[in-house]
């Protein structure tokens, strides 16, 4: 693996910069190098966030991504904003219960309806972001599956992990 | 639970931070909360109970400081943590602490500015305040990492040396820095050194002069402490009129740092003995250079840098011996030129010293803009 670049973004509550973590976390559990950063305005909710997780063999010097391989967009503005910087050999994974209008792209491409999903399945939408985890992780399998769970484990409240990594493994089953 | 294990750990910056605050001895925060500091107030409310340590929430930061100067008396290590609208309402008591010689560390996030500004966003503009926030003469001791390994080790150094030379020291940092997860390191406990100040003997009265360092007693020990803001004499008298007191008391605060800058001044440098160019910077504008000068090189320009850890005292010595190599020296910063003028006249002429300045959004600048102005710079002879 040569260097990684992932961004992941939505609005804040959404849990961007939480899945961010666990990706770097699960990413050095892994052996490899990870710097995560993140970006978010003024406001608790409701205002533009992103997290970034940059994943290397070697030592990571600038930590923000400025392509990417691999974008989850959790949000209209998400997409129409971060396409632009994805590798045309990208990846990219959108929520499409958040996602109406998706511009065209030469990347590759995958819609899961995760707010919805989260809301059905788990009785809240913050789940979201852990089923787009398990999305990008079975498609990518940028780390080790038993890392992703222990980062998990070693991130999400205590209460919470149980239903946490289930909306992690329905994100895995959502991808064919 | 006590300090926490020797081990890698995929931390926060601002945790790394609270961690060695702790490892360093560290038993005393107070402070409020500010993005993009708030962690710190967050995780020190959660671990010093833990290690027997007080955490305390004021209601405003100007209160904070005072309780950490008050800690500080008791003969407990204390901090604070802030961004640069609670660093500006703490000025006026960091100056009792200069002239009080109180030691304790204050963190200094920094976010974009001035007033509230942007305040999730990155920024560098409070270089200057660090140096010179409070009125009067003194002179600061500011450390500035670029990693989260970096909060770590310089977190401890924040303490030792506000413990060595009873000294407030600022740890300042910034948004990119302190919210950034990485890979850290903690050292085995026994070999990281911890500095404890210096303590009086039973007969010892003079805690306010005849040595550079005087020893420091704790409120309670038995020893009849004076402790005042305004002009004093070795022994804590108030002496407001007189010209040698005042004199004598104010060079020493600043000599006291000034005659030991070679050991206070820590910097990371490379190929400035063999440098066209040479780059200066600090804090997360670092992590650019690292990456520009890698790309620079294969393209064959002759390019070192000098990376500042100490920004203050300002470690004229290295700088010089850039600006004796390279015809040339960048200052990238994310603010509107506040060391470049430093190094400016630290060089004196020596080499052509260019700006490359960026604020807004938290963003950093690129490594592409820097190898841009590299690039520009080597051209144009």
């Amino acid at each position: 693996m040569k260097k990684i670049e992932v961004r992941i973004s939505g609005f804040g509550g959404q849990g961007v910069i939480l899945a961010g973590q666990v990706l770097g976390k699960a990413a050095v559990y892994n052996g490899k190098n990870a710097v995560q950063t993140q970006s978010y305005g003024a406001e608790a909710r409701g205002s533009a966030a992103k997290s970034e997780v940059i994943i290397s063999d070697g030592k990571i010097d600038f930590p923000s991504v400025r392509k990417c391989d691999m974008l989850i967009a959790m949000s209209q503005t998400a997409v129409d904003k971060h396409l632009k910087d994805l590798k045309e050999n990208g990846v990219l994974i959108v929520d499409s219960s958040m996602v109406k209008k998706i511009p065209e792209t030469k990347a590759k491409f995958f819609k899961i309806q995760a707010s919805e999903i989260a809301e059905k399945t788990f009785g809240e939408k913050l789940y979201a972001n852990m089923i787009m985890l398990g999305a990008l992780n079975k498609i990518t399998k940028v780390v080790n599956e038993n890392f992703m769970k222990k980062a998990i484990k070693d991130t999400v409240p205590k209460k919470a992990i149980t239903v946490n990594m289930q909306a992690y493994k329905k994100g895995k089953e959502l991808i064919e | 639970m006590r300090t926490v294990n020797p081990g890698t750990y995929f931390w926060q910056g601002n945790e790394a931070c609270v961690e060695a605050a702790i490892i360093a001895g560290c038993s005393f925060f107070a402070g409020y909360p500010i993005t993009p500091a708030s962690e710190i107030a967050e995780h020190m409310a959660k671990r010093l109970p833990q290690v027997g340590g007080i955490p305390i929430q004021m209601e405003d930061e100007m209160a904070s400081i005072c309780a950490v100067i008050g800690a500080s008396w008791t003969g407990n290590k204390a901090m604070t943590a802030t961004s640069g609208p609670g660093f500006s309402l703490m000025q006026e008591s960091i100056g009792y602490a200069f002239m009080t010689e109180t030691p304790c560390v204050i963190v200094d996030v920094q976010r974009a500015g001035p007033s509230t500004g942007q305040a999730t966003k990155c920024g560098q503009g409070d270089v200057m305040q660090s140096r010179w926030g409070t009125h009067g003469d003194y002179s600061a001791i500011v450390l500035s990492p670029n990693s989260v390994q970096e909060m770590f080790t310089l977190t401890v150094r924040a303490f030792n040396l506000a413990e060595k030379y009873r000294t407030p020291v600022i740890l300042l940092t910034d948004e990119i820095i302190a919210h950034m997860r990485e890979q850290i390191t903690v050292p085995p406990l026994k070999s990281i050194e911890i500095i404890n100040r210096k303590k009086p003997k039973v007969e010892e009265r003079a805690f306010f002069g005849l040595e550079e360092v005087p020893p420091m007693p704790a409120v309670g020990e038995g020893f009849n402490i004076a402790v005042t803001g305004s002009t004093h004499n070795e022994y804590g008298i108030r002496l407001t009129a007189d010209p040698t007191v005042h004199r004598r008391l104010v060079e020493r605060l600043s000599n006291k740092i000034q005659n030991h800058v070679d050991e206070i001044a820590d910097f990371e440098s490379y190929n400035i003995d063999e440098c066209q160019i040479g780059i200066v910077s600090y804090g997360c504008t670092s992590r650019t250079v690292y990456e520009a000068v890698k790309n620079a090189e294969k393209r064959g320009i002759k390019i070192g840098y000098v990376r500042l850890k100490t920004l203050w005292p300002f470690p004229e010595r290295i700088i010089k011996k850039l600006a004796e190599t390279a015809e040339k020296i960048i200052v990238p910063e994310m603010n509107l030129k506040q060391m470049f003028y430093e190094v400016e006249r630290t060089a004196n002429g020596l080499a052509k010293i260019i700006p490359l300045n960026k604020i807004g959004g938290g963003e950093l600048i690129t490594p592409e803009e820097l190898l841009a102005k590299i690039e520009e710079a080597e051209k144009n002879d």
